[in-house]
């Protein structure tokens, strides 16, 4: 589903942000990845999303390689990921609903599934009491729920989340990854960069540790967690 | 499309402040445009209108057969450069200069005025060496004592409009640059002003084209409307002018409907460009 083998990505002004990173996440999987500040976790999640192409090495997810990709492929690719990030990112301007509804037009929906998809997703994230809210009326919690709706819009194989606990008190970050965990069990990846490691820890979900840009520990390969499958079986997949 | 459509409208009605001020700025720009369109204009046809008094007069000899200067007459008409070309008797040159002159009327006699064949360019030909190699032709004939052309004249007349065509070129362009600077600047603006929603569309899979499409719709959509209200600003203008100081014409409907096309273009290239830069650059 996601690969990345031996990938390294510099920046122009900071110089090497990941060196040679390697990893698969497989299909249903839900994987953390944690590290200290500035260690390359959303460069890697913005890698998975083609918002940063590899300098070296291959990022390929869902069967769209950074090596052989052309541009149409990147708004086909995010169409089948559900993207989320820790500040949300909702237009401000529209409803609750209207936010939801926006991903669902802009990948072409026939408008007359817009309306019961949106109230689908709302319910699915418990927000169908708000749906004609506007997003500054919202807590943080209910604002990343809308968010999640969004992702959730059309049917994403995999979620990529940047630390979207964030910003969110104690109660709200677990509900919050209650609703990813639901989500999972439904079948769909989670990819989520996150700081707190209570979290991790309590989850036993597999982690892959970034730091200054490798991989430090990847709890697949070194004991604790290991996929369900042999990997053998999913190179397919990837 | 509609959708596309309804984007377009959403955003002018979103942001009514900065759309009205974007539908201002490319009606000034434009109007601006147009005040000058309206000079370059008035002037070429208070030029045209001199110039049509471009004319050579050939002056015939005593005493020429009709025979000669009606076959001379003949052969002169169908220079590609003749216009029109008549034959003024003595006894009409005479009563012109009788009409023109008033009552000093009786200091010309009966056959002091020579006969002449004056003859008319057609426009594109009034240049002075065009002027000057019609008149060389019609020198050959024998019977042609002498002819003019109001050399100086007509060469002044062209130095005044070779000027006027260059000042209205240089003049013209420099508003045009002016003008798609300003509203280029504008749609930036409106596309700046909604760089979040675009960063958003792109993370939920929008298409380039999707994207565009709206910010089409609305440049076309801004430039018509500020096309259509320069147009009108023109106008009011002109008739201020015209009454209160020269007579002047206005566009005809061609040139209103292509000013107005112009606007639209140039709104649909402006929000082209930023938008395909803001594209490119995220
Ligand atoms: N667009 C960019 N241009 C230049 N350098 C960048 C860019 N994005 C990231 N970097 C550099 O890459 C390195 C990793 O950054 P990244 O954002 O991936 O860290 P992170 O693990 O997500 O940190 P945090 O936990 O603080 O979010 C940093 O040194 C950063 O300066
Ligand atoms: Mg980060």
């Amino acid at each position: 589903m996601i690969r990345f083998s031996h990938v390294h990505k510099s920046f122009a002004h900071t110089g090497a942000a990941l060196a040679d990173v390697s990893f698969q996440v497989n299909k249903g999987e839900f994987v953390f990845i944690t590290g200290p500040s500035g260690a390359g976790k959303s460069t890697i999640l913005r890698l998975c999303f083609f918002e940063e192409r590899p300098t070296q090495g291959e990022v390929k997810v869902y069967g769209v390689s950074s090596a052989t990709f052309r541009p149409p492929d990147v708004p086909r690719l995010r169409r089948r990921l559900g993207i989320i990030f820790q500040d949300f990112r909702l237009l401000e301007d529209r409803s609750v609903e209207a936010n939801v509804a926006f991903a669902l037009e802009v990948t072409g929906t026939p408008p007359s599934q817009i309306a019961p998809r949106v109230a689908r997703l709302l319910l699915q994230v418990g927000l169908s009491a708000k749906a004609t809210a506007l997003p500054l009326e919202l807590s943080g919690g209910e604002q990343q729920r809308v968010a999640i709706a969004r992702a959730l819009a059309n049917d994403p194989v995999a979620l990529v989340a940047d630390e979207p606990t964030g910003n969110l008190d104690e109660r709200a970050t677990r509900g919050i990854f209650q609703l990813f965990r639901d989500i999972n069990a439904n079948g769909t990846a989670v990819l989520m960069a996150t700081h707190d490691l209570d979290l991790v820890r309590r989850s036993g979900c597999r982690t892959i540790e970034i730091n200054r840009g490798q991989v430090v520990f990847d709890s697949a390969s070194d004991g604790g967690f290991r996929p369900s499958q042999p990997l053998k079986a999913m190179e397919g997949d990837a | 499309m509609r959708l596309a459509v309804r984007e377009a409208l959403l955003a002018v009605r979103r942001a009514p402040m900065l759309s009205a001020l974007s539908i201002t700025t490319i009606a000034f720009s434009l109007f601006a445009f147009s005040l000058f369109g309206l000079v370059a204009l008035n002037i070429r046809n208070a030029l045209r209108t001199v110039e049509d008094r471009v004319e050579i007069r050939a002056f015939v000899a005593d005493g020429t057969g009709a025979e000669a200067t009606g076959a001379a007459l003949g052969d002169i008409s169908a220079f590609p450069e003749a216009a029109s070309v008549r034959l003024v008797t003595q006894s009409q040159a005479l009563d012109r200069a009788r009409r023109e002159l008033g009552e000093f009327s009786d200091v010309f006699e009966e056959g002091i005025l020579p006969a002449s064949i004056e003859v008319r360019l057609k426009v594109g030909f009034r240049d002075p060496a065009t002027v000057r190699a019609v008149a060389k032709r019609i020198e050959v004939y024998d019977f042609i004592d002498d002819i003019r052309f109001g050399e100086e004249w007509v060469e002044k007349l062209h130095r005044l409009r070779t000027i006027a065509t260059l000042a209205g070129v240089a003049l013209g362009l420099t508003f045009a640059i002016v003008a798609i600077i300003i509203i280029g600047s504008t749609i930036r603006m409106a596309v700046m002003a909604r760089a979040r929603e675009i960063a958003i569309m792109r993370l939920v899979g929008a298409t380039n084209g999707f994207i565009r499409a709206p910010f089409l719709i609305e440049g076309v959509l801004k430039g018509t409307l500020g096309g259509l209200l320069a147009l009108v600003l023109a106008w009011v203008a002109l008739a201020i002018i015209n009454r209160f100081v020269v007579q002047a014409t206005f566009f005809d409907a061609w040139m209103g409907t292509v000013g107005v096309l112009a606007g639209a273009s140039i709104g649909l290239a402006g929000s082209a460009l930023s938008v395909g830069r803001h594209l490119r650059r995220v």
